[in-house]
């Protein structure tokens, strides 16, 4: 009896699950705020300021969400999660996208049961060592000691690299960024191994800046991007298509300043349709015909975002590279709105 | 010779007490005695002063030289000129973030600070009941509901109904307990309380506004805060729970005494880290989606019951210490079982466990930073999360985790100091 009342529950709540799962954008709706997942803090990508908001590169994406499909950037739960419970926090239900600089992977596609809507950032795995240690390339780091975030792919690409090599190295696990940086400048570890970016942003951290050098090799392929539950077609539709819309946008030189302006109208019927003067995209995925241009005047549009919290004029600096829109030479290639 | 002429001279009065020498006297003879007794012990002294001077010279610049108004590390670093110094501006900046989490309203820090002081109210008739009067102890069964009320804020009616539900529960439990039995006034006792939440929770979810502070969702907590309202309720929950565990472990009835065995052997068997995960993570995926079963509530219950195991653990201790013949006292004045635990029993077993109590008390304090893992931000999360993630403070170490020792040492250090203070009041035993 006992049992069986068990797993009436448990059926319930699986059928609840399913039915919470098929309809996110009614539930963000109802709930009036998007519960968005970010890193409990990564530098540039995601980071609460002195007055408690949160801002960043990530934090953005999450903005033109809420802006796309709520009318208001500031309504976003952000929950903050680590690289062990932000998948779990995603199936759960807990929140509705998760907007972590997460690697696309094939396995967290297919057998997590996520979904990737598209890369808002490529980036891939460097290695950072000391001027003094003397070492230009990473294959010669034989015997080194790696500092190592765990739980994130680069662990296994190290893993995988060094093996390919032959060579061998001693993992030193850490669980965030702030915790390797002090042990890598007291030496306790060689060489930190991150993606490009955030060596980028710890190297720029440092006191001396210059006594380190970022090695040539970038030993993966990290797409970040947004991702969402798999099921929820309707509602992935509208998380790539709002990243797409931002990508779009710099691409036509639609930006936060002018986007009222263009809004009345254009002789470019590609704008007019990604700003809704023209056609019925909006309601084609359950919003209004509004839905981007409020989605670029959240924070802007992709150029205006890696600008503001990553770009050249930050302290972190990246330059564009990969990240450049097509007709730059970058991989940025947003589908047409059409 | 007479014997008289023999003598030159004899005194006849006292000489008056003389100060002793210099060197037997006041600091001479302390540091003589302490520091320079011997050869050895002199290279030692001589070792340790020249350390500590070179350490105290050291860090001198580091704090002299702190910065407490820039905005930034690079602006500190620019200021110093590769000078040492400290860049305490990060303190000055995020000081509330620290204390209370990034995102409890800031209009509204005066609640928990409140909550704060009156904690020690609250605390003081319990702590130090042989001074004050029994009537104080009052406040203190009334705190919770208070402290409730005014750190997650909302209306007044939910702590009062809760409130209401235990005292329902209280009075119905003696007349039952007297008509038929304490198993079923137990139950009676729980279906009063239910009635009075559920009926109560109707009430409030209708009127809330009435008499209401501004909500704040658990979510918002954080900070040093968090880790003291964790650590706060979980060492006051897990004390009963010990003491029933404790009991229960001992008991002669076979299902009460197994189920104590396999709780308390299972909690300790399983790491603190592994149930906040459980707390977090797995229980989410039980919880049909949208039921908002609420994580720090959630942690809560996951740390009591590890710290309720180990205390009654130690407090098996207490009692095994005990001889006999205390049992078989209790036994002869004619007091069951209630009346000999709670006036002969107890009190000696407590007595005893208070140095073992007292160290699950401050571990698992400081264990409540463990809740950092699961993405809560008390202050380790919040100092290894947002601030050194900021652009800004990203690289500044040693001010901070200074910060936190700061914050934790004196509580931990009080609870020490006061647990000795408590077993000298206490000490009956042979001197």
């Amino acid at each position: 009896m006992k049992k069986s009342v068990f797993l009436g529950a448990l059926t319930v709540a699986g059928l609840a699950a399913a039915a919470a799962g098929a309809a996110t954008l009614d539930d963000v709706k109802a709930r009036g705020k998007l519960n968005c997942g970010v890193t409990t803090g990564l530098v540039g990508f995601a980071a609460p300021d002195a007055n408690g908001q949160w801002d960043g590169f990530d934090v953005g994406v999450c903005r033109a969400i809420a802006a796309a499909v709520l009318g208001d950037p500031t309504a976003v739960e952000f929950v903050p999660t680590t690289g062990k419970t932000r998948f779990t926090a995603l199936a759960s239900g807990e929140i509705d996208v998760l907007a972590r600089n997460t690697t696309w992977t094939f396995s967290r596609d297919t057998d997590l049961k996520f979904d990737f809507v598209g890369v808002n950032y490529y980036d891939g795995q460097g290695f950072m060592v000391p001027k003094a240690l003397g070492v230009s390339s990473a294959k010669e780091l034989d015997g080194a000691t790696v500092c190592i975030q765990t739980g994130t792919t680069t662990e296994l690409n190290l893993a995988d690299f060094f093996r390919a090599n032959n060579i061998s190295y001693e993992p030193v696990p850490i669980e965030t960024n702030a915790e390797a940086q002090p042990l890598y400048l007291e030496g306790a570890c060689d060489v930190y191994t991150t993606d490009a970016s955030g060596l980028a942003a710890t190297r720029a951290a440092f006191e001396t800046p210059a006594d380190h050098i970022i090695l040539p090799e970038i030993i993966s392929k990290e797409p970040l991007g947004p991702l969402v539950r798999h099921g929820d077609n309707d509602w992935g539709d509208i998380v790539m298509w709002t990243l797409n819309a931002l990508i779009a946008a710099e691409e036509y030189g639609v930006t936060s300043a002018n986007v009222d302006e263009l809004a009345a109208g254009t002789d470019n019927p590609e704008i007019n349709r990604l700003l809704g003067t023209e056609g019925d995209l909006g309601p084609m995925v359950g919003l209004d015909n509004q839905w981007a241009m409020r989605a670029i005047k959240a924070g802007g549009n992709y150029g205006e975002l890696f600008e503001k919290n990553i770009g050249e004029s930050t302290p972190i600096g990246l330059a564009r590279g990969l990240n450049a829109q097509w007709t730059d030479g970058g991989l940025l290639y947003s589908p047409p709105f059409r | 010779m007479t014997e008289k002429a023999s003598l030159a001279f004899v005194r006849d009065t006292m000489l008056p007490e003389q100060p002793p020498p210099a060197s037997e006297t006041g600091i001479i003879k302390w540091v003589r005695a302490n520091l320079f007794p011997d050869v050895l012990n002199s290279i030692l002294t001589i070792v340790a002063l020249y350390l500590i001077i070179k350490i105290v010279v050291g860090a001198w610049p580091w704090f002299a030289n702190g910065m407490w108004a820039t905005s930034s590390l690079a602006e500190c670093r620019e200021i110093l000129q590769g000078t040492t110094g400290a860049c305490f501006s990060v303190l000055t900046e995020r000081w509330n973030q620290l204390l209370f989490g990034f995102t409890y309203p800031n209009d509204q820090y005066w609640r928990p600070i409140l909550a704060f002081v009156l904690l020690a109210f609250a605390a003081a008739p319990m702590l130090f009941a042989m001074f004050l009067p029994r009537k104080l102890l009052l406040f203190t069964a009334l705190y919770p509901f208070i402290a409730f009320w005014l750190i997650w804020g909302g209306t007044v009616l939910t702590p009062l109904f809760a409130l209401l539900g235990f005292v329902a529960a209280a009075t119905v439990f003696p007349r039952v307990e007297k008509a038929s039995g304490f198993a079923s006034a137990l139950g009676a006792a729980v279906v009063t309380a239910a009635i009075v939440w559920y009926v109560g929770g109707l009430i409030a979810g209708t009127t809330p506004n009435l008499i209401a502070l501004e909500p704040v969702p658990s979510r918002d907590m954080g900070g040093f805060m968090l880790n003291f309202i964790l650590g706060t309720v979980c060492v006051s929950l897990s004390l009963p729970l010990g003491i029933l565990l404790a009991l229960g472990r001992q008991s002669n009835m076979p299902i009460i005494k197994w189920i104590c065995v396999v709780f308390i052997e299972f909690i300790r068997g399983v790491p603190l880290i592994t149930l906040l995960f459980v707390a977090n993570v797995v229980l989410a995926y039980f919880l049909p989606p949208g039921t908002n079963f609420d994580l720090i509530l959630r942690v809560i219950i996951m740390i009591t019951m590890f710290s309720s195991a180990y205390i009654a653990e130690v407090i098996r201790g207490g009692l095994a210490a005990l001889p006999k013949g205390q049992y078989e006292a209790a036994d002869s004045l004619g007091l069951d079982y209630a009346q000999a635990m709670r006036l002969i029993i107890m009190p000696q077993a407590l007595k005893i466990s208070i140095p073992g109590i007292v160290n699950v008390a401050v571990g698992l304090f400081k264990d409540t930073t463990l809740v950092s893992v699961i993405s809560m931000f008390d202050l380790v999360g919040m100092i290894r999360g947002p601030i050194l993630a900021s652009t800004e403070w990203n690289g500044v170490y040693w001010e901070l985790w200074g910060f936190a020792i700061l914050l934790f040492f004196p509580v931990c250090y009080g609870i020490s100091q006061y647990s000795q203070w408590l077993e000298r009041q206490l000490a009956t035993d042979h001197r």
